[in-house]
């Protein structure tokens, strides 16, 4: 029995009530903050007992309460309570949000009155039982140390006057949680006590004072919703400043006439990936549990940056949980413990940073280098990750390297250097493939030589890879992740060039000692089983559809759940064709089976209206997305009748909206999250961390300007629809950290107080005698899964539960049963063959005019677009920007052979065009990229249009302007943003591209 | 009395920029009242780090060598400044009074490092005071060393006398020792930036294929130099460092299977020779 019940049985109604009005006495008494914020309102708020048609009312006047019994004639508020047990139960902290809800559902607890008031008498009922909680550290000089989170690390935050002086790494305590000890070959190796943060974490306090922060709500000069809405002029027009009243009125008005007026699924939503953090404020959270309220049509995510994973790899190993990536348990110390080599391939992990990860795989992976395990390295760029480790560099051309992947299948077949015990025991369909590797199936042997041809690497260096591979234990790191992402799988021939690196996997015993799939990157051996929930869990938003709120969050913390009506939905990747064709048809982002991702979907769907109006929700979107020009053209189409664009700062497109409305950061609002912690789909990625780190993200400093906390925007916006109720259940952003802090296992272990005032909490590691065990050693040794994953789902284990992969056989399947089944697909058959690709060197025709291949790598030292322009710190970093006559230019990388053919000299401004667009970029001259290749890094937040937008180039240096919205294989929208083929000249000047 | 210094390793830097912007983050717009001014935010690098570009083809080497103020014991911005603008402190970090230094822009322009940053608006010279005013309240290391990711950031506090015989042990430079300005930065594995490199790989041919030899001894002989010898890895690379910088004659022989071939060249940057390759 909980407490509040326990009391309720004790305490009588008319005891709360005098309680309650002395408690409000005393707290306005005590606390300056709550006496100023219970003047704030006139009003009487009456407590009602419906079944009595009795109560109490409370009198708000000049800042001073007064109760009486009975009913008031005329309240602006009315809290209801079915009967007095029910009023006893729900009115005595702490709360049981379960009954709360519960109550709420079977409506007998009722809220009545305008919004404004309602809201107000809630949250100064909630604040009256949190006002005494502290936070903050003293520091000399006046200083106070706040603790924050975001997408590159958990940091300590020092204010002085309101104003934030610096952000600097989490350094742990002594009396935080003792770090772990990795034993390998006589040594012993623990992390540095401290957060090893990103870059694009460490510019954060220059992008809470930027420039380009919008600071009070604005409208398109020619805009008018009740007339002349010009949306032609959209990225030309300019806007002004308005009132929040006036702007709030604009989108409320726009999102009741397109329900009543338009019909359902005319509200399209659309958000950027990797929000700022926080399980309270991130999109799946504050923004799902508003859109679904008025119902959406939701752009939704596709597997983006896993495309060769999620429709390649996903058919030979499972995963389809993890968008087709591996599993990350105990790599790390079994790579050290056990490899020979690791051979990084499309793996940049000291760039990217694996996934939210900042840098703490770099220790790692400098103990591998001082334990003398070899580096091979396969990139047409010489990355970041070969220059500090070194090893062998290999550089094929771009697109190619799945003819470099069959060919070392070829000599290991041909030489006998791959695990037979090992295929013939738990995996299907091996002689097939190999019969095509040989060229028994009537093809071509895919022998060194001929692989030569095609990627450019000497058969000599394949055969030499192939044979030390054949012979030690290797880790392939492929992709970013050493098991998922990389450039390679954003090509055209990303799907085939995933799926083979998994079969090379599988071909050496992948689960065997020092034989798996990473780069150090993921499986430190921390705690895996203590509970804090992930972002991807919905925090707030009780979507059980769209998030993964139904697995344990909707449990462990009870909230009102919300349900999106609407069920067209566009993927992110076709939203132009949707906008301006009209219609597009998408696959089904399908995580429970293998094979839902066959599943189609069209747009507009059967019932509903088009997307008429946009809620544009964050601003960088043009720049991750192919064929940016063409999206450009879409928000500038009449067919959208209304632009919202609710952004923090001004990026690419906020130009393009026709209202503009503030959001504040993570560092001007509430909010609680854990460091690398998305949950579901990167399910433990926590294990990339050296620690795992909870954080409380305190509010450091009130928003800038007029910007507003996007949780009170939204909440701003229901009030305005009449359901502030239902969306904020009474509580502000503090409320709902407090209840998230509460679902988790946090309470066992450090009291609220405490974690409040701390600012965070290091997660103790496993001991040593209880480490989960090394990913797919139990798949090697036919045992049953025993890492801490739940998943796949049951019915997805075919042969007995949890034995056994996610295949149709639950072995590895050289030749998926997934893909053999359908109707066959020429670009993805069942057989992994190579296939050229598109747009790339074998394109002779169009290298006539473009004849360099252009690699856009996801960027180092943003978060895609995510600490980019807006004038961050990180304009300052010369490997990241360039200034030239006061404007930062992004950078394009050439080598010196082809910048000679072009006269271009190092530093020299250059246009990078194509048919499709084009990009400003200051040259770097190196012999870090291949011959015939030119790099840029993609996710630019600046666009800056040289003349007419959508129509000329872009100072800003988006590399999607010139990458093609084609996807890779017609069954699937996996986009390929690294097939492109440029010409590159010293920039004239001159807007166009053509 | 011990004083600061700090080392930097850079093999292990890998540019990542986590010291840079912690700089940037400390001193843009930030007044430390009695240690420094505000710096801008745009173009104000008290550090930088300067990138060490070697080799040809697919045989390279680049090396990150971070940069800032070198707290010099003989600091030559102290012997151009007047009215004792810039001072040592007994803990051997090097101040610029941010008011007694207005106006001084010789003091800027004497650093051979390029690491005093001439403020054009308020008329100041300024660095990277080794982040003074947070040692003295306490902190225990320079923020750029918290953020650091690979330990490539070591300080010590210790007496000159031990700094010496460390670096003198552990083979630790400064910049532009032959200035003579006695730095208090140290640097590690520093000298693959004063030297070159040659590397090649040995092939052996056979009737239809071209392959690579592993563990061919290769020898690198150059003038009166000691030979030194190394063997092919499973690449059938070899490379040789710790060359000069300066054209230099040398011959590569190559030894393996009973047989030798060898080539003499002039080398005149690292880079990668053609390959030596043997009929089988």
């Amino acid at each position: 029995m909980g407490i509040a019940k326990l009391a309720s049985k004790f305490v009588s109604f008319d005891m709360i009530m005098f309680g309650l009005h002395k408690h409000l006495i005393i707290t306005r008494a005590r606390y300056p903050e709550f006496a100023h914020k219970m003047a704030e309102r006139d009003l009487v708020a009456q407590v009602m007992i419906h079944q009595e048609k009795s109560g109490y009312w409370f009198e708000f006047t000049s800042g001073k309460v007064r109760l009486s019994k009975g009913v008031h004639e005329k309240p602006d508020v009315t809290l209801g309570f079915r009967d007095r047990r029910t009023a006893r139960e729900l009115l005595i902290p702490p709360f049981d949000w379960s009954e709360q809800i519960h109550a709420q559902k079977m409506f007998r607890l009722t809220m009545d009155g305008r919004p404004d008031d309602t809201a107000w008498f809630q949250r100064l009922l909630m604040r009256s039982t949190t006002i005494g909680e502290r936070y903050g550290q003293n520091r000399p000089g006046g200083e106070i140390r706040y603790v924050n989170n975001n997408n590159g690390g958990p940091v300590f935050v020092d204010v002085k006057d309101g104003r934030i002086v610096r952000m600097t790494p989490v350094v742990l305590r002594d009396d935080d949680a003792k770090s772990w000890t990795i034993t390998a070959r006589g040594r012993k190796f623990t992390p540095p006590r401290r957060a090893a943060i990103a870059s694009h974490a460490l510019c954060m306090k220059s992008r809470v004072y930027s420039e380009d922060r919008i600071m009070y709500p604005m409208k398109r000069v020619d805009f008018d919703p009740h007339g002349e809405r010009n949306p032609g002029n959209r990225g030309v027009s300019g806007h002004e400043r308005i009132s929040w009243d006036e702007a709030l009125d604009i989108v409320a008005g726009e999102i009741v006439r397109c329900r009543t007026q338009s019909g359902p699924g005319s509200i399209g939503t659309l958000i950027s990936a990797h929000h700022l953090w926080g399980n309270v404020g991130y999109h799946l959270s504050a923004a799902h549990r508003f859109w679904n309220l008025i119902g959406h049509t939701y752009i939704e995510h596709n597997p983006e940056s896993w495309e060769g994973w999620f429709w390649g790899a996903m058919h030979h190993w499972g995963h389809s949980t993890r968008a087709g990536a591996g599993d990350p348990y105990g790599l790390v110390e079994d790579c050290l413990r056990h490899a020979d080599m690791i051979v990084f391939w499309s793996s940049d992990p000291e760039a990217t940073g694996g996934c939210y990860a900042g840098t703490e795989g770099s220790i790692r992976r400098q103990w591998a280098k001082e334990l003398g395990i070899e580096f091979v390295h396969i990139d047409p760029y010489f990355n970041h990750t070969a220059q500090v480790l070194g090893g062998k560099w290999i550089a094929p051309r771009p697109g190619t390297s799945n003819a470099l992947a069959l060919a070392i299948a070829f000599v290991w077949i041909d030489e006998g250097l791959y695990d037979r015990d090992y295929v013939e025991r738990v995996t299907t369909g091996f002689d097939e493939w190999k019969a095509h590797i040989m060229g028994e199936d009537g093809t071509v042997p895919k022998t060194p030589e001929w692989a030569e041809l095609e990627c450019g690497v000497e058969a000599h260096v394949i055969r030499a890879l192939a044979r030390k591979w054949g012979k030690s234990r290797t880790y392939l790191g492929a992709g970013g992740w050493g098991n998922s992402v990389g450039s390679a799988n954003r090509q055209s021939t990303g799907v085939q060039w995933a799926r083979s690196m998994v079969c090379l996997a599988a071909m050496q015993g992948m689960g065997k000692p020092g034989s798996n799939m990473g780069n150090l990157q993921f499986g430190t051996p921390i705690d895996y089983t203590f509970y804090f929930p992930g972002y991807v869990e919905g925090g707030i938003s009780g979507d059980l559809e769209y998030t993964a709120a139904a697995v344990s969050n909707y449990q462990r913390m009870p909230h009102l759940m919300t349900v999106n009506s609407v069920k067209q939905r566009i993927p992110r990747l076709k939203l132009a064709d949707a906008i301006l064709d009209g219609r597009c048809e998408g696959n089904v982002m399908a995580v429970d089976s293998v094979t839902g991702q066959f599943e189609k979907h069209v747009y507009p769907a059967e019932g509903y209206a088009p997307v008429e109006m946009l809620y544009r929700y964050g601003s960088s979107y043009t720049a991750t997305i192919g064929d940016s020009n063409r999206l450009i053209e879409a928000f500038r189409s009449p067919k959208l009748k209304f632009i919202v664009n609710q952004s923090i700062w001004k990026n690419n497109e906020t130009v393009f909206a026709d209202v503009i409305l503030p959001a504040c950061t993570n560092y001007e609002r509430w909010d609680i999250g854990e460091w690398a912690n998305p949950g579901a789909l990167v399910f433990h990625a926590q294990s990339q961390l050296n620690h795992r780190v909870v954080a409380m993200q305190h509010k450091c400093i009130e928003p800038v300007g007029e910007s507003r906390s996007d949780y009170e925007i939204f909440f701003a916006l229901s009030k305005k629809l009449g359901l502030s109720d239902y969306y904020s259940e009474g509580m502000t952003e503090y409320d709902w950290v407090k209840r998230v802090y509460e679902s988790s296992d946090m309470p066992k272990v450090m009291p609220w107080r405490t974690f409040l005032k701390r600012g965070y909490y290091v997660v103790p590691p496993d001991s040593e005698k209880t480490r989960v065990p090394t990913a797919y050693s139990w798949f090697a040794n036919e045992e049953k899964k025993n890492v801490p994953d739940a998943t796949p789902v049951a019915s997805e284990y075919n042969t007995e539960w949890l034995k056994g992969l996610q295949t149709q056989s639950g072995r590895f399947e050289f030749v998926p049963e997934t893909l053999r089944r359908n109707p066959p697909e020429v670009d993805r058959p069942a057989v992994n063959t190579y296939q050229r690709g598109w747009e790339g060197y074998w394109d002779e025709e169009r290298r006539q005019e473009y004849p360099l291949q252009m690699i856009a790598p996801h960027p180092r030292y943003s978060f895609h677009t995510m600490g980019d322009g807006t004038d961050s710190f990180l304009s300052e970093i010369e490997d990241h920007r360039v200034w030239v006559d006061g404007w930062p230019y992004t950078k394009m990388r050439i080598h010196p052979e082809d910048a000679e053919a072009r006269a271009i000299r190092d530093r020299a401004l250059v246009r990078v065009a194509n048919d499709r667009g084009g990009l400003v970029c200051v040259a770097q001259v190196t012999a870090r990229i291949r011959k015939g290749t030119v790099h840029v890094y993609e996710s630019s937040s600046l666009y800056r249009s040289a003349g007419e937008p959508g129509k000329s180039v872009d100072l800003g240096g988006g590399a999607n302007q010139v990458s093609s919205g084609r996807m890779q294989v017609r069954n699937s929208h996996a986009g390929a943003g690294n097939s492109i083929l440029v010409e590159v000249e010293n920039w004239d000047g001159k807007a166009g591209f053509q | 009395m011990t004083k600061w210094n700090m080392i930097l390793d850079v093999d292990r830097c890998n540019n990542c920029r986590n010291c840079f912007l912690s700089v940037l983050d400390e001193y843009a717009e930030n007044e430390h009242a009695g240690y420094s001014a505000p710096t801008p935010r745009k173009g104000a690098h008290l550090m930088e780090i300067d990138t060490h570009e070697r080799g040809s083809g697919q045989d390279l080497d680049v090396t990150y060598v971070p940069v800032t103020c070198n707290h010099c014991d003989d600091a030559p911005c102290m012997k151009a400044a007047e009215k004792g603008a810039v001072y040592t402190r007994p803990d051997g970090i090097v101040i610029i009074d941010p008011v007694k230094s207005k106006g001084q822009k010789q003091i800027a322009e004497a650093c051979p490092f390029g690491r005093v940053y001439w403020n054009e608006e308020l008329q100041i010279p300024q660095i990277w005071t080794f982040d003074a005013h947070l040692l003295d309240q306490g902190w225990e290391r320079p923020r750029m060393a918290d953020a650091c990711p690979t330990l490539a950031i070591e300080t010590v506090k210790c007496s000159d006398a031990e700094m010496e015989s460390r670096a003198r042990r552990e083979n630790l430079r400064t910049l532009q020792p032959e200035l003579g300005t006695k730095p208090r930065i140290y640097y590690r594995n520093l000298d693959r930036i004063f030297e070159n490199f040659v590397s090649g790989s040995v092939l052996v041919k056979s009737a239809d294929t071209l392959d690579v030899v592993e563990g061919a001894e290769v020898a690198l002989r150059r003038n009166e130099e000691k030979t030194i010898e190394t063997r092919t890895d499973f690449f059938g690379d070899f490379r040789f460092t710790g060359l000069p910088c300066e054209a230099t004659e040398i011959e590569i022989e190559v030894r393996t299977g009973g047989k030798t071939v060898s080539r003499r060249m002039t080398l005149a940057r690292s880079g990668r020779v053609d390959p030596f390759i043997l009929e089988a």
